[in-house]
């Protein structure tokens, strides 16, 4: 492994790093702005131009509230619930490709952290399944019973809809045959090729299952602060809260970002090749496409937000159990059933 | 190699300690440790799908249901129910069991298998379809035949208690 090499995923990592965060921070701002809007009214608009220095100045808040951990708490556990949230919050956008290769300097550099992975789609899933341990384990070790139940709420929610959620990944890696996410996205060059118009249902199931698996309404159940006070981090103060709250928006992103790539092109755009641009162009072009894309889906998780109330608790399991999965599983039949007549009599 | 020998002792040590914390929810954690070396065993034996496969099911379904059922039941150190020393002793006889069974199983494979040594690409997730889908097809279905039995006696084991509740 060389020096340059090295470096240079170094200098990548770093970059999503802050980009994650950034994105995150001024999610909570959107979130609010999104929210005024929709109620008619200004939201925050006083730190800075339009409110922009609003999240430093959340974040500063979070930084120097009192920190209270409670008497009865399990403490090395009460610790390890947030940190565990924002590290898999944060590791799972490393399979994602932010762009095509840039050539600088007669160089090719992929701008993906972790290329070439073989598991690539399997890991950011397994990675969203570990994520439920902050919110159980932060939960439980609060002692407090509103805390527990949010808790195992967050567990019992979490598994549900990861089944749905994988079983809804099967239909589109039967249509794809690989699980690397490079080579997924640039199969949907540009724009008639996207899988959204060969997975719709697909999508659906895995946009709901992704706003399960994000703890977002209407499926916020495991902090529902109407019947549990603030479930899971009823207990938590201080920038242990913010880092709860940090992971979600942090969640929020990358599964935007893995909706946008798996069914909607990712860095692909309509005509990116019949422009005549040079490689590093399409490639910039490309990315910020690409995070136009993320931006409206992180928008559209606000616009949910704001919309639809909040399911019962034995809405959601009926939703997911009885509604999701056998949805998901007849789109896999159904998916199986065209590729073979396609395959069949089309080729 | 000595990340081998390193991965392997912490293995044996989460095990360990798996076996001997007081409080269950430790004892879950250490043992959610101890799958997430296998992991790395896996990953070590360029064998990722096996090692992603090990993370989603045990790391991120089996052991979060474990946790479930143990946060439910709120053990704690009082309520602890105490195990007779019958149940130890055969749990004792049934471990061994495993090992002998192990290690007769490991004394039996050919070591000139293809699948043992050599090919070390198997553990792919394309040679890995290819080698269940075609070589050993009829274990492979067999034993999805065995996880639907599971299922369809879990759910009726649940429908029965539901009706006691509402009868």
């Amino acid at each position: 492994m060389e020096v340059a090499f090295v470096l240079e995923k170094l200098i990548l990592v770093v970059i999503v790093f802050v980009i994650t965060l950034v994105v995150a921070m001024y999610s909570t701002l959107a979130e609010r702005k999104v929210a005024g809007f929709m109620q008619d009214r200004y939201g925050p608009d006083r730190a800075g131009v339009f409110g922009l220095l609003q999240p430093l100045c959340d974040g500063g808040k979070f930084f120097f509230k009192e920190e209270i951990i409670p008497a009865g708490a399990h403490k090395p556990l009460f610790i390890l619930g947030p940190v565990i949230a924002i590290i898999t919050a944060c590791i799972s956008s490393a399979v994602i490709p932010w762009g095509q290769e840039l050539e600088i300097g007669g160089r090719v550099i992929s701008l993906q952290v972790a290329s070439g992975i073989n598991i690539g789609v399997l890991y950011i899933f397994g990675v969203i399944a570990l994520g439920v341990y902050g919110i159980m384990l932060g939960g439980w070790a609060s002692n407090n019973k509103f805390s527990l139940m949010g808790a195992i709420r967050a567990a019992s929610q979490s598994i549900s809809y990861e089944i749905a959620m994988g079983l809804s990944l099967i239909s589109l890696l039967m249509v794809t045959g690989t699980l690397q996410l490079e080579d997924i996205v640039a199969q949907q060059s540009g724009f008639v090729n996207w899988y959204i118009w060969v997975q719709p249902l697909g999508f659906l199931i895995f946009m709901t299952c992704a706003f399960a698996e994000c703890n977002r309404v209407p499926f916020d159940l495991p902090e529902c602060e109407t019947e549990l006070v603030g479930g899971y981090h009823t207990e938590y103060s201080s920038m242990k809260l913010g880092l709860y709250m940090f992971s979600e928006y942090i969640n929020m992103f990358v599964s935007s970002a893995l909706m946008a790539a798996l069914y909607f092109g990712g860095y692909n755009f309509p005509f990116m090749y019949e422009l005549g641009l040079s490689q590093n162009w399409i490639t910039i072009i490309g990315t910020l496409v690409f995070f136009l894309k993320i931006f409206g889906f992180i928008f559209f998780f606000m616009w949910i937000r704001w919309t639809l109330p909040r399911f019962r608790y034995d809405q959601l399991m009926n939703l997911g159990w009885k509604i999701l999965i056998p949805l998901a599983i007849a789109n896999i039949v159904l998916t199986g059933i065209i590729t073979l007549i396609k395959d069949t009599y089309f080729q | 190699m000595s990340v081998f020998y390193f991965m392997a002792f912490l293995s044996i040590f989460f095990a360990l300690m798996t076996i001997f914390s007081k409080n269950p929810v430790n004892s879950v954690l250490y043992l959610v440790l101890t799958f997430f070396t296998f992991t790395i065993h896996y990953i070590l034996l360029n064998a990722q799908f096996l090692a992603v496969v090990n993370f989603i099911v045990y790391m991120g379904a089996i052991m979060v249901l474990f946790l479930f059922v143990l946060m439910l039941l709120n053990l704690n150190k009082d309520t602890e129910p105490m195990k007779s020393h019958f149940v130890k002793f055969m749990g004792a006889i049934a471990g061994m069991c495993l090992l002998a069974t192990m290690l007769g199983a490991f004394h039996v494979i050919e070591s000139n298998n293809e699948y043992v040594t050599g090919n070390t690409d198997v553990g792919l997730v394309k040679n890995l379809g290819k080698v269940l889908f075609n070589e050993f097809l009829l274990p492979f279905e067999l034993s999805s035949i065995l996880l639907l039995t599971a299922m369809v006696g879990a759910i009726l084991l649940a429908k029965k208690e539901t009706k006691k509740v509402n009868g």
